[in-house]
């Protein structure tokens, strides 16, 4: 590849509830960065509606990618491939962009390249600032709870995951149970900041060594906590709990990081994925770093939320690999993230 | 002018390539097999057969439905995403006029029916015999339970042309209501012919930018329709 040569990728992401298309130059440079947000829609059901989401897409889907090429002023003949998140996602989620790249790419020639979400939301760093290897991410969102390890450029290996609710879920379950509206996550953060947390709750650690989770014991523990409260005709002040709450999942997370951190010898630890907009994780991963001369990057808020900018950046690697899709490329809802 | 005819809202995948003279190509399975995995694919061959690169295309058909949520989106979604990219226009055509196509010619009512789930249909009535090169819509698409669409066929006189592969399961109730006058297409009959939405395209369709065409779904999301009968129960 010649090193002065601009690679221009059109990138989509449809994997849950945003309808999003991207330009990135070279794996680094955002050209452009489209999100079409569906949350106003899917408020009124307290949640993210497979139907009502796939069909948001298939409505909006050209517009978007037409605004990220019209916003990064490239034409077709700028680009160098298409890019698509394959999974895991919502299956007719997913479909809508699959199918919309493929369209695309055979119209226009161009190659074709299936992104697997979580590889994106770990890229989407690289649109930050450069790597050292190894490195290690925490993903945390909605729908993933895992840390991965990245010896190499594109090697992911998977070090530990959620074996129950992903964090992000046990976030909004318990968000509900305090009567947060949605998307009760960020509402949960905000109150927590508020409360002391002295609400006796567990914090899973699971076997000794082991780097998955467990939230459902968690969230179950809240709710128990609320009842029996309630039983006994007294009143636990919503903060406080929220603040116990967070508490307990902020510590696992990022004791379990730190322990992955020193036992693989990283250089560098990545805290991506929707939950990574957490301001009391942010604090806590930056106190628990500050002096550990592992560098900490946290994507900003609008990198760690689903956007195609960070499936542009994951694309280039397999772009620079010749790791190309066929024309039969699927929308794959438990897409497993290769090693 | 060669267009692109893209069909894969019910279990029927079918494309179809022409120009103004005649069917260049034409590919139709019949197999429930995936229409997101192979679509693209079946393109790809039946134009590279038919020695057509996209940017020969002028224009694209596609059926919107209604019919499987899924099958419409991935058919909408690839003929608009095409149509796009390419900067031609694109022609929806509804998914139940194309299957009414097979009655052509029938002295009396066509009514296509696609399961909708529940006892339910998907339908319409098209006039079969009207000396042009397409049935004329006489009834929206719609979907509607089968016994009161056969009770409202039950007041015309015509004869009642019924198409689809769900005919045949239905054919019992259909007969009991409609007797004599109700006639079965036969096999050929029961699946979608795709150069047929170009013919529909070309005759009576209207060119539309690709951003503009959307699913026809015919009804709303569940989850919507729950949440409206809430908001009105909250209203009342
Ligand atoms: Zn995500």
């Amino acid at each position: 590849m010649n090193e002065h040569e601009l690679i221009d990728i059109l990138a989509v992401e449809t994997s849950c509830d945003e309808t999003a298309a991207a330009v990135i130059r070279n794996g680094t440079e955002i050209r452009s960065n489209v999100v079409l947000s569906q949350m106003k829609s899917h408020k009124r059901f307290g949640g993210v509606v497979p139907e009502v989401a796939s069909r948001h897409h298939a409505e909006s889907i050209t517009q978007v990618m037409e605004q990220a090429l019209e916003e990064a002023g490239s034409t077709f003949s700028d680009l160098s491939a298409v890019a698509v998140t394959e999974g895991p996602g919502l299956v007719g989620a997913l479909l809508v962009g699959v199918n919309a790249a493929k369209a695309t790419a055979y119209a226009k020639g161009l190659p074709l390249i299936g992104v697997h979400h979580i590889a994106g939301h770990i890229q989407a760093t690289r649109l930050e600032a450069e790597w050292e290897y190894p490195a290690l991410a925490l993903v945390v969102s909605g729908g993933h709870t895992e840390l991965v390890l990245i010896e190499e450029e594109g090697r992911y290996e998977l070090l530990g995951q959620t074996r129950d609710d992903a964090v992000g879920e046990a976030y909004d379950k318990v968000a509900r149970t305090l009567n947060l509206p949605y998307p009760g996550g960020p509402e949960l953060d905000k109150l927590a900041k508020t409360g002391v947390p002295d609400v006796p709750l567990p914090v899973a650690w699971l076997e000794e060594g082991s780097y998955d989770f467990s939230f459902s014991g968690l969230k179950s523990a809240v709710m128990n906590t609320l009842h029996n409260a309630r039983q006994r005709g007294e009143v636990l002040a919503p903060e406080d709990v929220a603040a116990s709450f967070q508490q307990s999942v902020i510590t696992v997370l990022t004791e379990k990081t730190a322990r992955a951190a020193e036992a693989c010898g990283v250089k560098q630890v990545m805290v991506v994925g929707g939950v990574a907009a957490n301001s009391g994780l942010r604090a806590a991963m930056e106190e628990k770093f500050k002096d550990s001369g592992i560098k900490l990057q946290i994507p900003p808020l609008h990198l760690c939320t689903d956007n195609a900018a960070m499936i542009g950046a994951a694309a280039y690697i397999n772009w620079k690999n010749g790791d190309f899709s066929g024309m039969d490329l699927n929308g794959v809802p438990g897409l497993p993230l290769h090693t | 002018m060669k267009m692109l005819a893209i069909d894969t809202s019910t279990h029927v995948l079918g494309i179809a390539l022409a120009d103004e003279q005649k069917i260049l190509g034409e590919y139709t399975t019949n197999i429930k097999k995936n229409h997101s995995v192979r679509l693209m694919p079946a393109v790809q061959s039946l134009m590279k057969e038919s020695g057509v690169v996209p940017d020969d295309l002028e224009a694209i058909a596609v059926t919107t439905g209604p019919g499987s949520y899924t099958g419409v989106r991935i058919g909408v979604t690839t003929a608009k995403s095409m149509a796009w990219a390419l900067n031609i226009p694109l022609y929806p055509v509804s998914t139940l006029q194309v299957f009414a196509q097979n009655g052509l010619g029938f002295p009396g009512l066509v009514s296509p029916l696609i399961d909708a789930r529940r006892n339910q249909v998907y339908t319409a009535a098209f006039s079969g015999s009207t000396g042009e090169n397409t049935v004329v819509r006489q009834k929206k698409d719609q979907i509607i339970l089968l016994p009161e669409w056969l009770e409202g066929l039950a007041q015309t006189q015509e004869q009642i042309l019924f198409v689809g592969e769900d005919t045949k399961t239905r054919q019992e109730l259909i007969q009991e209501q409609l007797g004599s006058r109700a006639v079965f297409a036969d096999w050929m009959g029961q699946t979608i012919r795709p150069a047929e939405i170009i013919r529909v395209a070309r005759t009576t369709g209207t060119a539309r930018e690709a951003h503009e065409v959307v699913p026809e779904y015919a009804q709303l999301a569940e989850a919507e329709k729950n949440w409206q009968k809430a908001q009105s129960g909250r209203s009342e």
